[in-house]
């Protein structure tokens, strides 16, 4: 097991280098600069300005200067908001999108898990169809439509919740909700799909025939095998409720770390955006490591081979 | 004659297949209403009742009536003539995008899958590299830096798409490569390229099938996505994702600017899902799940 993390923590490395690699020469040939605007600058303020962030120096020595950097932990300072670095406006938004996207988790395994138990149970009846229609609905409807339409609903017309903003509890409700919807909706789908499956085998007709109770079989013989689909699409998951919520935080005015990456796009800030990029990346590919640790946990099968 | 054969073969199954398919009723429906929404689509020019950029501005933002079935927008705009403008947008980039991650995406999993060993070992790892990357920035930044035009978009989406498909093909091939026919092609001294196409490809297309199907719902809400952010389908041009955008902003005043460009789109995606369920099942085909 040791060997196979540390295997899995080094293979990181490479992968993260690629994604900057990429976006770093992506960045520098596109047409523009980061400099570039409607208002007039002296070309001495501009010699200035490329001088200061190090953008005069040749392309690799610039993308060597860049590796130096990060391999001390400094994403460098950011180009558009003057005197932070973005390791502090990294550090400004991620709380606040962590916390969205915990929310938006609860919300998607509570709902998800509920109605993809519940539809497994007594498959091709109403209380299969039910649920897994509400679940079609949440992967139809986009968050970009749920949102407002919420929006419409509980503060416009009901008046019950504030429109945006992130302040209280009640601030956090619809965005949480609106984020987490299609992740509940996925999750019921492969809940159900996987509980559907071990429902059917062998010892969980032993765990019957022994006499146990439906509740035991369900949620103590059968649940931990079920889930295991639903674990391996916790990892992407994850990762998208952190970076997926671009809209959200655009639609609820949410200061998080996916506004703060759009804004960073659109005024070419090169720092922030590598920063923000190399940071969603880490992020994954650490989740996705979490999730195979996950599964060698549920199935024992998988512990011995090491992948 | 051996391709004979192989047709006769190959009808039977396809027929079992669609038998399946119109036993599954929401499936139908489901292809009943992508192909109404692609009628529509193809016949707008002519069926519209209005101009699409046609304005009236002293009529303004009114609500359904029976001159306007879906109402105006605050420039007096017939909004039934612009959904199903939009619709065209939505639904081309929708099939152009999947086609490029089909065609890209087919072949890089053929080839890896049926080459093996080394080859196969870097391909992959490339594909994992990419899954890495958190694709929705990546579109996002290509958008972006490049420009907003509309073959960029195919292509940001389309280079984003393929993965999946490749991963699916890669594992069928994998497991046909030593079926005896394969080997019986190779021993009669066909070449790669045409062991790959002619003979691997077509019978890895039951997932294929499905995965693309469920592959123009997921493209579609990108383009949307995009176009709700201002990165996707530029004015003129609109798409439901710019319609929605615009409506999201007057909700307020106007819902319905915002509900009925939702509806297409929410239907259109619905259409295909239940399609590509209903296709699954018929086809028998497990590796597509997601």
């Amino acid at each position: 097991m040791t060997r196979f993390l540390v295997r899995r923590v080094l293979g990181i490395v490479p992968v993260l280098l690629v994604i900057v690699t990429l976006v770093f020469f992506m960045i520098r040939l596109a047409p523009g600069g980061p400099f570039d605007s409607e208002r007039r600058v002296s070309p001495e303020i501009i010699k200035n300005l490329e001088a200061y962030y190090n953008l005069d120096a040749p392309l690799h020595r610039q993308y060597l200067a860049y590796l130096a950097q990060l391999a001390r932990g400094d994403l460098g300072p950011s180009f558009k908001s003057a005197g932070w670095s973005v390791n502090e406006l990294i550090g400004l938004g991620f709380p606040v999108s962590l916390e969205l996207g915990f929310y938006a988790l609860l919300v998607a395994l509570s709902i998800g898990l509920a109605a993809g138990i519940t539809a497994a149970r007594r498959p091709n009846t109403l209380q299969d169809y039910a649920p897994m229609s509400f679940a079609m609905l949440g992967i139809c409807i986009p968050n970009f439509v749920l949102g407002p339409l919420l929006v419409l609903v509980f503060s416009l017309w009901l008046g019950w919740l504030p429109v945006a903003g992130w302040e209280g509890i009640e601030y956090k409700i619809l965005p949480a909700i609106t984020l987490g919807a299609s992740y509940a909706a996925y999750i019921a789908r492969l809940s159900r799909g996987g509980m559907l499956e071990i429902l059917t085998q062998d010892f969980v007709r032993t765990a019957r025939a022994k006499g146990l109770s439906e509740t035991r079989v369900v949620f103590v013989h059968a649940l931990r095998g079920g889930l295991q689909p639903v674990v391996s699409f916790l990892g992407p998951a994850a990762a998208g409720l952190l970076s997926g919520s671009f809209v959200i935080e655009t639609v609820f005015q949410v200061p998080g770390l996916g506004r703060l990456f759009v804004q960073a796009a659109f005024n070419r800030d090169y720092t922030m955006i590598l920063g923000t990029v190399l940071f969603f990346a880490t992020l994954i590919l650490l989740f996705n490591l979490l999730v195979d640790v996950a599964q060698a946990w549920l199935d024992p099968r998988l512990r011995n081979q090491g992948v | 004659m051996r391709s004979e054969a192989q047709a006769e073969k190959g009808t039977s199954l396809w027929q079992d297949a669609l038998h399946r398919l119109m036993k599954n009723r929401l499936a139908v429906v489901g292809a009943c209403v992508l192909a109404t929404m692609v009628a529509l689509a193809l016949a707008t020019p002519w069926i519209v009742p209005y101009a699409y950029d046609a304005q009236d501005l002293e009529l303004g933002a009114s609500g359904p009536s029976r001159a306007h079935w879906f109402g105006t927008d605050r420039l007096g705009r017939d909004l039934l003539t612009r959904v199903l403008y939009g619709g065209r947008i939505s639904l081309m980039v929708g099939f152009a995008a999947t086609a490029v991650s089909l065609l890209v995406g087919v072949v890089y999993g053929a080839t890896a899958g049926y080459l093996g060993g080394r080859t196969d070992a870097v391909m992959m790892r490339f594909v994992d590299i990419l899954y890495a990357l958190p694709f929705t920035i990546f579109v996002i930044i290509l958008m972006v830096l490049f420009g907003r035009n509309i073959v960029l978009l195919f292509v940001a989406i389309g280079a984003v798409q393929w993965l999946t498909m490749a991963r699916i093909v890669r594992g069928q091939v994998m497991s046909l490569k030593h079926t005896d026919f394969i080997d019986a092609a190779r021993v009669m001294g066909f070449s790669t390229s045409r062991i790959i196409l002619r003979h691997l490809i077509p019978n890895v297309l039951g997932p294929v099938i499905v995965y693309t199907t469920l592959t123009i719902p997921n493209v579609m809400l990108i383009e949307a996505f995009l176009s709700f952010l201002g990165l996707g389908v530029q004015a003129p041009m609109s798409s439901w994702g710019v319609l929605i955008k615009e409506g999201a902003d007057a909700m307020e005043e106007y819902p319905w600017l915002l509900v009925f460009p939702s509806l297409a789109l929410s239907a259109t995606l619905f259409a295909l899902n239940f399609l590509g369920d209903g296709l699954r099942d018929a086809l028998d085909v497990r590796a597509a799940k997601d």
